[in-house]
């Protein structure tokens, strides 16, 4: 009898080995087909208005001329609760959206609707904390006095430091930008509605038209086999999803609505902004004594929560975070790769590595010797010698301003961050059919990280079979549910439900093999492509004889995480060290990437090769917002002005340097389950590569993007230039 | 889908008018065999004025004979995807900065965003689906696939293409030559490292 547990190590075929993504051929060949590329008989091609103003009314949306251009099929204008003309809130909200024969012909007419607004003056400004509105965010940690006050107590244990280093530190609104836009084709066939969109969301993103279309989930018919890119953006069914529908249902045909480049810049997503005044008191040792953080930021309309500071070092004997949020003229926030986390390790790993150098301490002995001050001190001690190691610390560190003449300073940095990553909620069926076919049918998705590719190894492991002999059906609302992909959620939750059913599945075909070979069910195992006999595999028989014996009736098992008998197989809660290595041209402010680490405890490792490529990934998208990513509005009109992918740069593939990644392995790590990796992977670029930049050129630049100018304007007030 | 369904200009000549002037039962397939490259290619350079309604275009894609109706001003990019349904190349900021519509036109690595579609005529026009299949990948896709340069895979084909031309042109190249020659290609995902990695093998092997 399998039990419900992941396999011992010498169980383990394909779990955590290198196996490659499943999906890699349909993908290379450009025959993988994404929301953007469906294409229905007789689709008409919709394209949406945005608004020119950030901020303000609109009295009129004048659609005769549009109307009358042949081949406009359907135009749908933005209403809101009432019936009225909306509210406009940032420079590309939905104004009208035009369905017509072809994609040319639908970007015509959007010319030709005349909008007439009141527009209001926009509030731009998220670096003016008076510009702050609503409750403070206030946490208090080991200032209660019996005869102090908290503010007393602040500044008393400052007054007891014997080093306070105080600084300022920022990162801008970043956007998403997945390449593949958000969007969705929609149709109706005999009432009911068919959905190919872009989304981490396939099970759940449904009930976001059944309002909008009367009609019920079950009715709704979603389907995602691949989808590019969504980090945290596309969780909703959205206004155009809404819009796409009503469409469809309007002309009775297939509507193909993608947002174009420069509304995806707009409009589908950002990370809100962070900035903060830090002060850090510390004992002549090193010892971290008291920290104090004020940060405020925006999210736009949406409200700005402060970043968990101080980051990983939760045990600072006393500290105070103030949080305060600034409403601008943006569009929304949406979830960005670890909400909150980039933002909180670059306020707090700069602040910290700002008082060793005051200190005059090396970063990495600083860190080291707080290290107790984290929840998981042992581990971060373990990937810091790890990721030292692979950056060869000891022969590059040099304290802060590197002294080497000419104009080419290089640094170090690091960083270290956490992570939840516990498997969310999942349900699953597989199937074991009488000719020794495998099926595992499950509702979720691949964001690109893999999904696919882990439920067949763990489908395959735990019948003892190859992946290629195992097959998954995913990316379809008709499949047991599974949550959306968030917050790395889904390796856990996948992996768990998969492993429950399939050992559910396993079990029954233990039973009816378990006469045939003699022995009691719970003395049998699948391995190597056989039911075989525990320490005697000569008493056995190949998979396929086996599911033989099942005659006409093939084998469905559920299961789920939670799991039904309540075993645990995913856990949350890890840890990561991150050491940038950067190069600095005092002359031309340019930083170049050196060399990149980035060493990460993730659990039980599913896929040690899709496992990597997160690892890469992360590592990659971080190096891009430490030193490119910035979304630059028109303080006056409000107007984002790099919309396109010219201005909002992302790194490529000259801009990365040489990037090492190491896995944390071993039964220490291992036996506490699968953890999700998509998030550790992308937090501590930021914090690592701005230290390294100050490590090298002996001032802090206090703002991510670490673009040119910035350094430039750093070292005119100082360092080693 | 045939390339027929959906390339219709309503303001303009209708597909039904054009199918009747050109009389052939070859078009209702979407592949026209009546016309060559050649053909079609001189049609282009005979100077008279076309557009701006639809015209009749014929493009060699991966190997086969493609016909569509459409307006001048249309894309390579967008002939190849809204017409054709070849959709390995993909549009992500239609203005040459990202590298995931690239195509080779006779051989040259183009931008298909950049390109019109009555300039491709007469060039032979190889897309990700052109280089192989699933069932049976070039050296590049298969590299590709072995060492993970893909995680969303929609920047990908683009990147296949680019680096299958890189390969051919750079034999022996340094990392430092791959990294600058790939530049013009963006992921978001970030699996340059792959990617990186498979130029510079098959660029010493020598056998993409
Ligand atoms: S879509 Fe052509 S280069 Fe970006
Ligand atoms: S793999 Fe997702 S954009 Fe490159």
């Amino acid at each position: 009898m399998a039990k419900n547990a992941w396999p011992s190590a010498d169980r383990r075929k394909n779990i955590g080995a290198r196996v490659s993504r499943l999906d890699g051929p349909v993908k290379v060949t450009g025959v993988a087909k994404y929301a953007y590329d469906v294409k229905r008989e007789n689709m008409l091609y919709a394209k949406i208005l945005q608004s020119s103003i950030a901020v303000g009314t609109l009295t009129e949306v004048d659609t005769s001329a549009a109307e009358k251009m042949p081949g406009v099929v359907a135009i749908i204008v933005q209403k809101d609760g009432q019936g009225n003309l909306p509210k406009i809130s940032y420079a590309g909200d939905m104004v009208a959206t035009v369905a017509a024969e072809t994609e040319e012909i639908a970007m015509e007419a959007l010319k030709r609707i005349k909008v007439s607004y009141e527009a209001g003056v926009p509030q731009m400004d998220d670096k003016d904390p008076s510009k702050a509105s609503g409750r403070d965010q206030k946490k208090d940690q080991g200032l209660d006095d019996d005869n102090l006050s908290a503010d007393e107590k602040l500044k008393q244990v400052f007054a007891a430091a014997d080093t306070v280093s105080e600084g300022y530190y920022g990162l801008p609104i970043i956007t998403h930008c997945s390449l593949e836009p958000h969007g969705q084709v929609t149709e109706f066939r005999e009432g009911e509605l068919y959905v190919w969109p872009s989304t981490q969301n396939v099970s759940g993103y449904a009930n976001g038209l059944t309002r909008s279309t009367g009609l019920s989930a079950d009715q709704i018919h979603v389907d995602c086999q691949y989808m590019g890119g969504g980090f945290g953006s596309k969780f909703s069914t959205d206004k155009w999803g809404e819009v796409g529908a009503q469409l469809s249902k309007q002309t009775g045909r297939p509507v193909k609505l993608m947002l174009e480049r420069d509304q995806e810049l707009t409009t589908a997503g950002h990370r809100p902004s962070a900035f903060a005044n830090v002060k850090v008191g510390v004992k002549a040792d090193g010892a971290i004594t008291a920290m104090e953080v004020h940060a405020w930021g925006s999210g736009g309309q949406r409200r700005f929560r402060i970043p968990p500071t101080p980051y990983v070092f939760t045990k600072i004997p006393h500290y105070r975070t103030l949080g305060q949020s600034i409403l601008t003229n943006r569009g929304l926030t949406r979830a960005w790769r670890g909400p909150n986390h980039p933002q909180a390790a670059l306020i707090t790993m700069s602040a910290l590595a700002d008082a060793a150098a005051a200190l005059g301490m090396d970063e990495l002995a600083f860190f080291k010797k707080n290290v107790g001050l984290t929840d998981r001190a042992e581990v971060y001690a373990e990937e810091m010698d790890v990721a030292a190691k692979l950056i060869g610390y000891r022969e590059k560190a040099h304290l802060r301003g590197d002294k080497t003449p000419g104009p080419i300073k290089r640094g170090l940095g690091m960083s270290i961050h956490t992570w939840g990553g516990k498997g969310h909620n999942s349900t699953c069926a597989v199937t074991i059919n009488p000719d020794g076919s495998a099926v595992g049918r499950m509702g979720t998705q691949d964001l690109g990280t893999g999904t696919r590719t882990v439920i067949a190894i763990v489908l395959a492991d735990t019948l003892g079979l190859n992946v290629d002999e195992v097959r998954v059906e995913m990316g379809s609302n008709a499949l047991p549910t599974s949550r959306a992909s968030g917050g790395s959620s889904t390796v856990g939750g996948v992996s768990t439900s998969m492993r429950d059913a399939s050992t559910n599945a396993l079990n029954t075909l233990l039973d009816k093999v378990a006469p045939e070979l003699g022995v009691p069910a719970e003395k049998l195992e699948a391995w190597g492509g056989r039911i075989q006999e525990v320490g005697k595999p000569s008493n056995s028989l190949a998979w396929k004889d086996a599911c033989g014996l099942l005659g006409a009736m093939a084998i469905t098992e559920q299961g789920a995480n939670p799991t039904s008998d309540g075993t645990n197989l995913t856990t949350g809660g890890v840890g990561g060290c991150n050491i940038a290595d950067v190069s600095v041209d005092i002359e031309t402010g340019i930083v170049t990437m050196n060399e990149y680490v980035s060493v990460q405890d993730v659990g039980l490792v599913m896929d040690e090769k899709t496992a990597e490529s997160q690892l890469y990934g992360g590592a990659i998208m971080g190096i891009t917002y430490a030193l490119f990513e910035e979304g630059i509005y028109d303080p006056t009109t409000g107007a984002m002005l790099n919309k396109d992918m010219e201005f909002y740069r992302l790194a490529g593939m000259g801009d990365i340097g040489t990037i090492k990644v190491h896995l944390m392995r071993g039964p220490k790590y291992e036996d506490r389950g699968v953890v999700g990796i998509g998030e550790p992977a992308v937090l501590s670029q930021g914090a690592a590569i701005s230290n390294a930049v100050a490590n090298a050129i002996g001032v802090r630049v206090p703002e991510l993007p670490l673009t040119p100018d910035r350094v430039l304007d750093a070292l005119s007030k100082g360092g080693v230039a | 889908m045939s390339a027929m369904e959906n390339d219709q200009a309503p303001w303009d000549m209708s597909r039904r008018g054009f199918l009747k002037g050109v009389g052939t039962g070859a078009v209702a397939t979407g592949l026209m065999q009546g016309a060559t490259d050649a053909e079609a290619a001189s049609a282009l350079r005979s100077g008279k004025p076309v557009g701006p309604g639809a015209v009749p275009i014929t493009l060699n894609v991966n190997g086969t004979h493609r016909w569509l109706n459409a307006e001048p001003s249309v894309t390579l990019l967008d002939a190849l995807r809204n017409r054709l349904d070849t959709t390995g190349c993909k549009k992500v900021c239609d203005r040459g900065t990202c590298g995931a519509c690239t195509v080779m036109l006779d051989g040259d690595v183009v931008y298909s965003c950049s390109v019109l579609a009555i300039e491709a005529q007469g060039r032979k026009i190889v897309t990700a689906e052109g280089l192989g299949t699933p069932e049976a990948m070039s050296a590049v896709q298969e590299s590709f696939v072995e060492n993970d340069a893909l995680q969303c895979g929609f920047c990908t084909p683009g990147f296949v293409v680019a680096t299958t031309a890189f390969v051919r042109d750079h034999p022996n190249a340094t990392l430092e030559e791959v990294r600058e020659g790939m530049g013009g290609n963006l992921c978001r995902c970030g699996t340059y490292v792959g990617i990186t990695k498979v130029a510079y093998d098959l660029a010493k092997k020598g056998d993409a």
